[in-house]
């Protein structure tokens, strides 16, 4: 476990170290060409502000209204079986469906229960290994007008339950 | 989808808290939610610029190509169909790299190329997806990023001791999800050609 702490703290400092060099080498004009880029990501954050906030609003007032919990409380035999904690299950769910929507969820998890906590780890994990499903979907096929996608439905939902599965277990593992 | 869950969200929560006697709480979470979400965005706001700007550098200096490169074994293996040198390959090479080192902004675009590729190289019906365009879409919704940009961000931004710990679990995690779509994808693919024959 100790080996895989010192990776996780050297890969991003290795990756922007050969991201530089090697467009030194190429001869690009770093500093202008980070500075364009940084512009597109500000864009895209400026971009899904709205969404956030609306999300927020609405799984902040789903939060405090208790129903969160008496639907916890109703599925919690089938969340036992599958060692899922409840308070991940609203991410579980937003997950392939929209990507802002996610990022609220996750960053009310993580406030609320600490980022280092169980919870805070699952939830990290869940985020990080699954993507928005339904929007890649939609987005490939109408592009060239597919409109029968055969088994795609289904194969990219049993892709996104094993990653919903495996980010508990692994975190439980790891923790262990 | 989104219009319905989301006033789902908010009148089912005035209606449980006025039947659970927590109306005051929930108009403080509405004007709170809202805060918070202008706050994250702030936080996302310098680190997924700081992403972005090092992707374009990536862009620009061709070491995407790079990376093309070393997925090749493994496209060949999952689209044994298409030709090695075909525009198709190469986009669809191109796409998984782009998602591999998180560039969604390039990474959609070279994916709708592909798609437009395999469109033109199948002989399936027209509106229906053939087995390499359904394979490609399972793909990009099950795909692997080396740096989870975003949720290092969040980690950092709630004061994690060490945000990056997730990384090694979250590979190992979208692994897994990657290994089980291609599979199942297989495993839909022939048991459609069996249908077939039979």
């Amino acid at each position: 476990m100790e080996i895989l702490n010192v990776i996780s703290i050297y890969i991003v400092p290795f990756m922007i170290f050969i991201i530089i060099a090697h467009g030194i080498i190429r001869r690009v004009d770093v500093f202008s060409s980070f500075q364009k880029g940084a512009k597109n990501g500000l864009e895209t954050v400026v971009q899904i502000l709205p969404a956030l906030l609306a999300i927020f609003v609405g799984i902040s007032m789903f939060r405090a209204s208790g129903t969160l919990d008496i639907i916890a409380n109703f599925m919690s035999p089938i969340l036992n079986f599958l060692h899922l904690p409840a308070e991940v299950l609203p991410l579980a769910l937003m997950r392939p469906i929209s990507g802002s929507a996610s990022v609220a969820i996750v960053s009310d998890l993580i406030n609320t229960h600490g980022a280092d906590s169980i919870i805070g780890r699952i939830s990290s994990v869940m985020m990080g290994s699954t993507e928005t499903t339904f929007y890649t979907l939609a987005v490939y096929f109408s592009s060239i007008g597919v409109h029968d996608s055969r088994w795609t439905v289904k194969a990219a939902l049993l892709a996104d339950l094993t990653g919903i599965l495996a980010s508990t277990w692994i975190v439980n593992f790891f923790s262990a | 989808m989104m219009n319905y869950i989301w006033a789902g969200l908010i009148l089912i929560s005035i209606v449980v808290g006025t039947l659970t006697g927590r109306i005051d709480a929930i108009t403080n979470a509405a004007i709170q939610g809202a805060g918070t979400a202008v706050t994250t965005a702030i936080t996302l706001l310098g680190i997924m610029s700081l992403w972005s700007g090092l992707m374009n550098i990536v862009q620009q200096s061709g070491l995407i190509k790079f990376f093309a490169t070393l997925l090749q074994p493994l496209t060949k293996l999952i689209f044994p169909k298409i030709p090695q040198k075909s525009p198709a390959m190469n986009a669809i090479v191109m796409n998984m790299s782009a998602n591999l080192l998180g560039m969604s902004n390039a990474a959609t675009p070279l994916g709708l190329l592909a798609m437009n590729e395999l469109a033109k190289i199948s002989n399936r019906r027209l509106g229906v997806a053939s087995d390499d365009m359904a394979m490609f879409v399972v793909i990009n919704t099950a795909s692997i990023q080396l740096i989870p940009a975003t949720i290092i961000a969040i980690r950092q931004a709630a004061g994690s001791a060490n945000p990056y710990q997730v990384i090694i679990p979250i590979w190992i995690c979208s692994l897994s999800a990657l290994i089980v779509g291609v599979c199942a994808a297989k495993f839909f693919q022939n048991m459609g050609r069996n249908l077939w024959k039979s």
